[in-house]
């Protein structure tokens, strides 16, 4: 994945994340650490988090790849190999 | 004004959602008013039309104040009886009238500031209504808060203690749970659960579903809850005038955690007549309009038996407090993999401690002790639920 495609998805995520949780300062995430150790997310906010991607992103998420969301890093690594196109092209980014 | 809460004394009317006129319906939203737990929807429990507006906009009134009358449908005039602990008033518009947001509301949209935001304000004494967020999609950060205290240091007179909304939850909660613990004699229960059943179901029904039905299990505990309520119904009712009073319905009341701070125990109604997914599509429902200040009068009033999951944050057992009227709390914890001998056996098995809080005027450990069975027979056939 390429740096600039990296960023864009990266972008995509804090936004949904912070529609969920507006008061969260994103710089201050640590893209590596569980997310919901870090901003105090419950399991609520968790779904709506994962449901704002799948309409962010337009993949459906299978339940079985939940625990592929729990950082930052790996939401990026995830949906990067999931959503093939440029996420310009559907207006996402 | 109707009693939104155990310990609730007055509330500010902040707008009319109806006008003099108006036909109105059992459970239409026709006012806003503010309470230390935030703006809360005020449903009208009888049918008719406003016949004229009593209170203003931005007056506090005390509970039981009438705040409007309704003519029935039958043409009477009616003046909307103070309710005991549940009910809400007739209220209405007075024409356009602007929301009034008196000092101290918790704000109603979800705050868009930062904790550390919001303690470096209170550090600095800024005025966060002052303050330009320039964080995503405006939310204040803790740099916009000291652009905003450089400035003016030097001139500012000192800040003015102001009470903060958060506070002022935090004395409403204490006066609730402090007249619990003086008035009710609470026993406390615990049993453990082999959630291994109700996981696996889960787990397979999830599996099959998308994103936007997915279950959550929490919802398979409230439900268990209601229908072993409906089993003991000494968990379920109300302690009033001396005497308990048992309620045919089952409303649960979802302890929720605000993000600002603060709790809210709005109630879901009818649980025990619920599936499932209306449940689930409830408590999100729920949880998203208690965090962005959308609750309703009758949510706040209704709840027969109180519902708490702790188990997010770590916590093995809860041992809570009623929530006055009510006579039973039932607290979640954890879901741990814990060594269980079963049939001679060693296994590793995923246990939920199940806990209930009970009001010893209405029901004593036997009792208690049926109830939590109920729960863990429940939740091994969650297919059934």
């Amino acid at each position: 994945m390429s740096a600039l495609r990296e960023a864009e998805i990266k972008a995509a995520v804090l936004r949904v994340l912070n529609g969920i949780a507006p008061e969260v300062e994103l710089d201050a995430i640590d893209p590596s650490r569980d997310l919901r150790d870090q901003v105090d997310i419950d399991s609520v906010d968790f779904l709506n988090f994962v449901i704002g991607l799948h309409k962010d992103f337009e993949i459906e998420i299978p339940d079985a790849d939940m625990p592929k969301l729990a950082t930052l890093n790996s939401c990026v690594e995830y949906l990067g190999s999931r959503v093939k196109q440029p996420l310009r092209e559907s207006g996402r980014a | 004004m109707p009693s939104l809460g155990a310990d609730m004394e007055s509330g500010t009317l902040v707008d009319w959602r109806v006008k003099p006129g108006d036909a109105v319906k059992r459970g239409d939203v026709i006012a806003l008013v503010e309470t230390e737990k935030g703006v809360i929807e005020v449903e009208i429990f009888e049918s008719g039309v406003i016949d004229s507006l009593i209170v203003q906009p931005g007056e506090k009134v005390p509970v039981g104040t009438t705040l409007a009358l309704v003519r029935s449908n039958g043409g009477a005039v009616e003046t909307q009886p103070p309710p005991k602990p549940a009910p809400a008033p007739a209220v209405e518009k007075k024409s356009p009238a602007p929301a009034v947001q008196a000092p101290g509301a918790i704000e109603t949209p979800r705050l868009r500031i930062s904790p550390l935001a919001r303690k470096r304000a209170a550090e600095l004494g800024v005025d966060l209504a002052s303050v330009v967020g320039t964080g995503e999609g405006g939310s204040v950060t803790s740099a916009d808060v000291e652009r905003a205290a450089a400035p003016s240091t030097a001139l500012k007179p000192p800040p003015v203690p102001k009470e903060e909304p958060y506070t002022a939850m935090r004395r409403v909660i204490a006066a609730a749970m402090a007249r619990s613990k003086r008035e009710i004699p609470h026993y406390y229960l615990s049993a453990m659960i082999d959630m291994r059943c109700s996981l696996d179901w889960l787990g397979a029904e999830n599996g099959r579903r998308p994103v936007t039905k997915r279950l959550l299990y929490s919802v398979l505990l409230i439900r268990a809850a209601a229908l072993a309520a409906r089993e003991v119904p000494e968990m379920n009712g109300f302690w009033r005038d001396g005497a308990f009073q048992a309620s045919e319905r089952v409303h649960v009341g979802v302890a929720i955690s605000l993000r600002q701070g603060g709790l809210v125990n709005p109630a879901i109604h009818d649980v025990d007549q619920k599936g499932l997914d209306e449940l689930m599509e409830n408590m999100l429902d729920l949880v998203n309009r208690a965090r962005t200040g959308h609750l309703r009068s009758s949510e706040i009033s209704d709840g027969t038996i109180t519902v708490t999951n702790l188990g997010e944050q770590g916590v093995e057992g809860v041992f809570g407090v009623i929530y006055p009227p009510q006579v039973a709390l039932v607290g979640f914890g954890k879901i741990t993999d814990r060594p269980v001998a079963m049939n001679s056996m060693l296994g590793i098995r995923p246990i939920l401690e199940a806990t209930l809080s009970g009001d010893h005027r209405v029901s004593d450990g036997h009792r208690g002790g049926r109830f939590l069975l109920a729960i863990n027979r429940l939740l091994q056939e969650p297919e059934k639920l």
